[in-house]
């Protein structure tokens, strides 16, 4: 289950900026079906902060506020205005549903150096993430 | 007999000491205006701070700090022949010049949306910037950063503008990089400043994300992140074009998570074999320039990021990736065994030798710390507080090719 997700997959030239949406395999799209029920709840609830504070605590917050500025911001840019990863400030990923960028953060983007970062973070943190994106929490925040 | 020795010791004593004060008086550290050398000096990027520490290692002190220097994210910095000035590339498209030895900024130019590193030329006369939007490369004069050349990077296919990654200076008065999105390597040869040639040559592979120069200029190595090996171009023989190497190093086998891009600037050259960061796997490969065949491949910690040789090339220090990142491992180069390990502190972003490499530079970001090592009994000398220190560069990088 683990190695079917790590399989390097290629795509092609143009297809890659695409690779969204590409690059969710099925076996996926079961698992997201599968989890419906977290994905209304956090489709709802990314909107407010109060759901996703009320899930995760202050001191978690910071920590993933300071992962996503630094670690994520390696590729991402320190601003996350983009760099080797796409730019991902709110206005780029307002059109995007939260699950989709839940499971993008979850499982990386094959043949991409997007990695998956479910060996690292729970899926509620990254739909902290999400939400913290969207609604760009690391300009409020200084380094 | 004993007064005129004591007599000859007094006179022997004076003028030393009188030399030793106006010399500790020309050289006061504190002042931006003393008469010095700049051997020895170095700067550290405070990342978040978009400053810049000014150190010098023959006290292991800093002098003093540069500020405004934008988005220093990813920044890194290469000096005038001289010594005396710094160039810094910033993420944020910002391309400063700094004298370290006033300590202030001297011009800074925004020349991008978004950049990711640079290169001064053979002649020193000529800087270079790889940008990542718009995807290309610009060319700049180091005395006065005037723009000189401008190369985007339209990939030969049509698919529109390439990110530029791997820049670097090549004898000739050349410059080499590499198109990430469309898997390309590119040398532009400045011997003409006014009518610069391009040589492309497409096809090297996917994804293309660092780029390396050996330090006799003689092989540009490009990593593939897209593919199981990597790009190299023999600079003697670019008629050759671009042939894969360690074609299959990961045998197939399924990558690991990588949470961070291997840099090949620190690609390390020691004795007669090349130390290279593998990707997706937690080692650092062996290889012979020239036949390119694996001569060896040690486990490490992690996914390193950096693998740089000790200036004698006995020792390779090897620092990791998120989330392994407060570990440093010292592999001995002609037993290829790890001899050392510590851990400085989290998130050990960088690590420069000096001229000689009898101590090496640390930088521990979340420590808010640069700390420096003795090499041989691998005790910490000092450590000198810096805000969210990355990369450390020193001026002795200013005569070396491709750094
Ligand atoms: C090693 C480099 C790297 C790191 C570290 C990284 N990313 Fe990415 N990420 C990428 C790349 C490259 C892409 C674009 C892939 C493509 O070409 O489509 C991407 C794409 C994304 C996307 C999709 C954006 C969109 O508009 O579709 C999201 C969301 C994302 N990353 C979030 C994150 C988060 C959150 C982190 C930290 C927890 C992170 N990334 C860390 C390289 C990275």
């Amino acid at each position: 289950m683990v190695s079917g997700h790590f399989r390097f997959r290629r795509s092609g030239g143009e297809a890659r900026f695409a690779g969204l949406w590409d690059a969710i395999e099925w076996p996926a799209i079961v698992r997201m079906c599968t989890m419906a029920f977290s994905t209304m709840v956090l489709t709802a609830g990314l909107a407010n902060s109060a759901w996703a504070e009320g899930n995760i605590s202050a001191q978690r917050q910071q920590e993933l506020l300071y992962l996503l500025q630094q670690d994520c911001g390696s590729c991402h840019g320190l601003t996350l205005k983009g760099g080797l990863g796409s730019p991902l400030l709110p206005i780029n990923l307002a059109g995007k549903p939260d699950a989709a960028l839940v499971e993008v953060i979850m499982q990386g983007l094959p043949g991409t150096p997007m990695p998956p970062w479910r060996f690292l973070l729970e899926e509620k943190e990254a739909a902290w993430l999400v939400w913290a994106l969207k609604t760009g929490q690391t300009m409020k925040a200084t380094p | 007999m004993k007064f005129s020795s004591l007599m000859a010791i007094t006179l022997l004593i004076v003028p030393t000491l009188a030399a030793d004060q106006a010399w500790g008086q020309a050289s006061d550290q504190s002042s931006p205006n003393a008469t010095r050398g700049t051997g020895d000096l170095g700067l550290v990027i405070e990342r978040a701070s978009g400053s810049l520490l000014v150190i010098e290692t023959s006290e292991r002190t800093a002098l003093g700090r540069i500020e405004g220097l934008g988005d220093l994210s990813h920044a890194s910095a290469v000096f005038s022949r001289d010594g005396r000035y710094g160039f810094i590339f910033g993420r944020d498209g910002g391309l400063s010049k700094v004298d370290l030895l006033a300590r202030r900024l001297v011009r800074r130019v925004v020349q991008s949306g978004n950049s990711i590193g640079g290169a001064i030329s053979q002649d020193g006369r000529l800087v270079a910037v790889s940008n990542y939007k718009p995807g290309g490369v610009k060319v700049f004069d180091a005395v006065n950063l005037d723009l000189v050349a401008n190369i985007p990077a339209q990939a030969s296919d049509g698919s529109g503008l390439s990110k530029v990654v791997g820049l670097a200076d090549a004898p000739g008065q050349r410059f080499i990089f590499s198109l990430y999105d469309a898997g390309e390597i590119w040398v532009a040869d400045f011997s003409d400043r006014a009518n610069f040639k391009l040589h492309k040559y497409p096809n090297i592979g996917e994804l293309p994300y660092d780029g390396l120069i050996t330090g006799d200029g003689h092989y540009y190595i490009a990593g593939l992140f897209g593919e199981d090996g990597m790009a190299m171009l023999d600079l003697w023989r670019p008629d050759l074009g671009v042939r894969r190497i360690l074609d299959g190093y990961g045998r197939g086998e399924e990558k690991l998570p990588v949470y961070k891009m291997p840099h090949l600037e620190g690609w390390a050259r020691a004795g007669d074999v090349i130390f290279l960061p593998a990707v997706g796997r937690h080692e650092v490969l062996v290889v012979e320039p020239g036949s390119w065949r694996e001569v060896g491949r040690i486990p490490v910690h992690g996914q390193p990021i950096f693998a740089v040789a000790r200036p004698d090339g006995r020792q390779v220090w090897v620092n990791f990736a998120h989330p392994l990142n407060d570990t440093v491992q010292v592999i001995d180069v002609p037993s290829l065994k790890i001899i050392h390990e510590f851990k400085p502190g989290k998130a050990v972003l960088h690590l420069e030798f000096t001229p000689r490499g009898e101590q090496v530079w640390i930088s521990v970001r979340d420590a808010d710390r640069v700390d420096v090592y003795d090499t041989e009994s691998f005790q910490r000398l000092t450590s000198l507080p810096a805000k969210k220190p990355s990369g450390i560069f020193l001026t002795a990088r200013a005569n070396r090719i491709g750094l």
